[in-house]
């Protein structure tokens, strides 16, 4: 074959790198990892926008930031111009710019990425978002000085996840009065009990919680929705609308035998003593946590790679990564995998466990492991694993099962005429976000299943704009 | 919102503790069987504890602890007119009442708190009940008074005979059993060995036994499967789908291994605070 010969190219402008802690000092510590950029940095990466008249960047957002029009105004040195636009829609900037999985997004369809490298929409979100100093709630909401006056409008969510802010913080900003309850007693959802402080500071969240509660938002910890209020209590109280955002909860087990032995966590148990019980700070908190020397995550997603993170930062002497398919098809986010094995997590690819093993006391020692090998591709179009028959035991003391979730039963058995879907997760209409019960919707991985922060945002701000649609007119829905 | 301490008492000095709190929204809802899980401070852990009353009426509920390490030791110190800070709940399902010719309820040691108001439970549905207490010693039984104000029958047996039977609380049940053929359920809660050597003793009869399980909790409302136990074969998570099961379908061995997990963090949490305090 001919080699053909190319003039060669001015090269592209690569993406201005994000400074971070490095690996072996990260590896140790509970700290943010990515250390965000500083104006400077932010100014360099922000001129490598083409400002397209058709912004392919702008429908790869669920929740439809106008991108090109931020990025303009940090470039003309306009940063709180920048933060008014990004909070035109979307209520939780800081948290997007961390944990979206941008390039699947707006960085997968920025026009730069087909030859070279996207521009870092991401970091630059998160350095509008980080270095915005709001004098009140209601600039840090909106961006505006003034807010729109209260309203006679009452809105009810229950949780307060990433879909319940997005709700909260859109009609809040609209002027209307929003109730938040949630079961646990901190605020945030996943963000909180979930994701790692050194992904996402809890600060961060706490931020955006503040700036919701100055505006009037009433933020009711430990209401379990389901047990301690009912949502039909709440439209008697005369609530005009219910959100419904309770996330995805019950952890899923593969049922092999073993599962019950000690040492053997879901990645929500280990995630949630670690992170909302701050075990990593036993015992000057209260909540314990296995402290394993040895430690196997079994899962290849996001939740995956946060516990297998977390296990390394407790001091384990090795983490491996157990899942059935290969490097490839993993869901995680390569940047999150990336980081993982530059701290020294360990894969162990096309390998599925078939039972956990104990000793006399029910500790767990090891896992006994099938190979396996990759077949035809699937429905979801990634190739299926099928065991091989050969097996092999990794020593272990602590299991970390990240597979997935199932529908929480607490508020959809306590609100009997809810429309479910056939795997058991709310029926939504899709274009309003609304239930089969009039005035009540719901969003997030109580409706998906199991999915991203920012797709739960997204339901969020539809769910949103259509109460607004709705109870204050056509004008207000943004 | 802070839950206030409106009454509180021991029941058994340095050992169980009674508290009447303020939690107007769970008292209207709380149902026999149902618990809350509560947090004392914002460094402590998430804890869970039945509901042993309610009273809708004045917006309390009532628990009942036994101090067994560092975090009720901790809420053992609050008095009367401080608050707990984090009190939630109701959680698990409310007890499974039907209607039945007689059933017997079993306590033992603080577990006779949760009990009671299962046993009330029972009576307000018109069934006839027929309590069964036990404890170490006489001056360890708890709600004698309260269960006499509406069981026909209190039944005591302590380990040292110094009131009622000599002996465990199985063997005062397997003789009711034998003699009284109305008895159509046995509900047991206490120790888990008491609850498994209760179920054993039903077995036999064949009569429907329910078991209120203590596994350890973290969020309590489904979220983490740390309470998860096996029954029937099947892994169940107790904060949800119990905390009551069919004691002769529950693992109790795996229940009692799996409460042991964290002795050893237990052990350093309870020493720190001892020797602080």
């Amino acid at each position: 074959m001919n080699e053909k010969t190319k003039t060669p190219k001015k090269p592209k402008t690569p993406r201005t790198p994000m400074p971070e802690q490095p690996p072996f000092v990260r590896a140790r510590n509970f700290l943010e990892v990515t250390l965000g950029y500083t104006a400077e940095l932010a100014a360099l990466e922000a001129s490598r926008c083409l400002q397209c008249k058709t912004p392919l960047c702008r429908k790869g957002c669920p929740v439809e930031i106008d991108i090109p029009g931020f990025i303009a105004r940090l470039r003309a040195g306009d940063r709180d111009g920048a933060y008014r636009v990004l909070r035109q829609t979307n209520s939780l900037p800081a948290v997007c710019g961390r944990v979206c999985p941008q390039e699947v997004q707006c960085e997968g369809s920025c026009i730069l990425g087909k030859k070279g490298e996207p521009v870092a929409i991401g970091r630059l979100e998160r350095y509008v978002a980080d270095s915005f100093a709001a004098e009140n709630g209601c600039m840090q909401l909106t961006g505006e000085t003034t807010c729109a006056l209260p309203r006679e409008i009452r809105v009810a969510c229950i949780g307060s996840g990433p879909s319940s802010l997005t709700v909260a913080g859109y009609l809040s900003a609209l002027g209307v009065k929003v109730t938040v309850y949630e079961a646990l007693h901190e605020l945030g959802g996943v963000l909180i009990y979930g994701i790692p402080e050194f992904r996402l500071p809890k600060d961060v969240v706490r931020r955006e919680v503040d700036a919701m509660r100055a505006l009037d938002v009433e933020f009711k910890t430990n209401w379990v929705g389901g047990k301690t209020i009912l949502v039909r209590e709440l439209l008697d109280q005369g609530f005009d609308a219910v959100f419904i955002g309770v996330g995805a909860g019950l952890p899923r087990f593969m049922d092999i035998p073993g599962e019950s032995l000690i040492g053997v966590y879901s990645a929500n148990e280990y995630l949630t003593r670690v992170n909302l019980g701050r075990a990593y700070a036993f015992p000057e908190y209260d909540t314990p946590v296995t402290r394993g020397a040895h430690v196997a995550v079994f899962g290849g997603g996001n939740v995956a790679m946060d516990a297998a993170r977390t296990a390394l930062r407790l001091g384990a002497e090795s983490v491996h990564i157990v899942y059935r398919r290969t490097k490839g098809e993993m869901p995680a986010r390569r940047e999150e995998l990336e980081h993982a094995l530059e701290e020294g997590v360990k894969l162990e690819i096309l390998a599925n466990p078939l039972r956990y093993n104990g000793d006399e006391n029910r500790r767990l020692v090891s896992v006994t492991l099938e190979r396996q090998k990759l077949g035809e591709p699937d429905a979801s179009g990634r190739r299926s694993p099928a065991p091989t028959g050969e097996t092999f035991d990794l020593p272990i003391d602590t299991a970390i099962i990240a597979i997935g979730t199932r529908p929480n039963p607490i508020l959809l058995e306590s609100t009997p005429e809810l429309k479910l879907s056939k795997r058991g997760y709310i029926e939504v209409d899709p274009e309003t976000g609304e239930t089969s019960i009039p005035g009540v919707y719901a969003g997030g991985d109580i409706v998906t299943g199991a999915a991203t922060v920012i797709s739960a945002m997204g339901a969020g701000r539809r769910a949103a704009r259509s109460i607004a649609r709705k109870f204050i007119g056509e004008d207000a829905a943004r | 919102m802070p839950y206030r301490i409106v009454k509180r008492k021991d029941l058994i000095p340095g050992q169980t503790v009674l508290m009447v709190v303020d939690a107007p929204m769970i008292a209207e809802k709380a149902r026999p069987g149902n618990f809350v899980i509560l947090r004392v401070n914002d460094h402590g852990e998430r804890i869970p504890l039945t509901i042993a009353d309610r009273d809708p009426a004045a917006g309390t509920i009532t628990i009942v602890f036994l101090v067994v390490g560092k975090s009720t030791a901790l809420l053992a110190t609050l008095q009367e007119g401080e608050d707990i800070l984090d009190v939630c709940g109701p959680l698990g399902r409310p007890t499974h009442i039907e209607k039945r010719k007689a059933v017997i309820c079993v306590g033992g040691g603080t577990g006779i708190a949760a009990m009671h108001h299962i046993a009330k439970g029972h009576h307000e549905a018109g069934n006839r009940v027929v309590a069964v207490i036990g404890a170490r010693n006489k001056d360890l039984l708890l709600f004698c008074d309260e269960l006499g104000s509406f069981c026909p029958e209190v039944l005591v047996a302590t380990d040292d005979g110094s009131r009622g039977h000599k002996g465990f609380v199985t063997e005062v049940l397997r003789k009711r059993l034998e003699e009284d053929k109305d008895i159509e359920e046995v509900v047991a809660i206490g120790p888990v060995p008491m609850m498994e050597a209760v179920a054993k003793v039903t077995k036999p009869f064949g009569v429907k036994t329910t078991v209120s399980l203590n596994s350890i909790m973290v969020d309590g409302i489904g979220m983490c499967g740390a309470c998860r136990c096996t029954v029937d074969g099947h892994v169940r998570f107790a904060c949800v789908d119990g905390p009551e099961f069919d004691g002769h379908a529950v693992d109790f061995q795996e229940l009692r291994m799996r409460l042991g997990q964290f002795r050893c963090e237990e052990k350093q949490s309870f020493d720190q605070f001892k020797a602080r305090s």
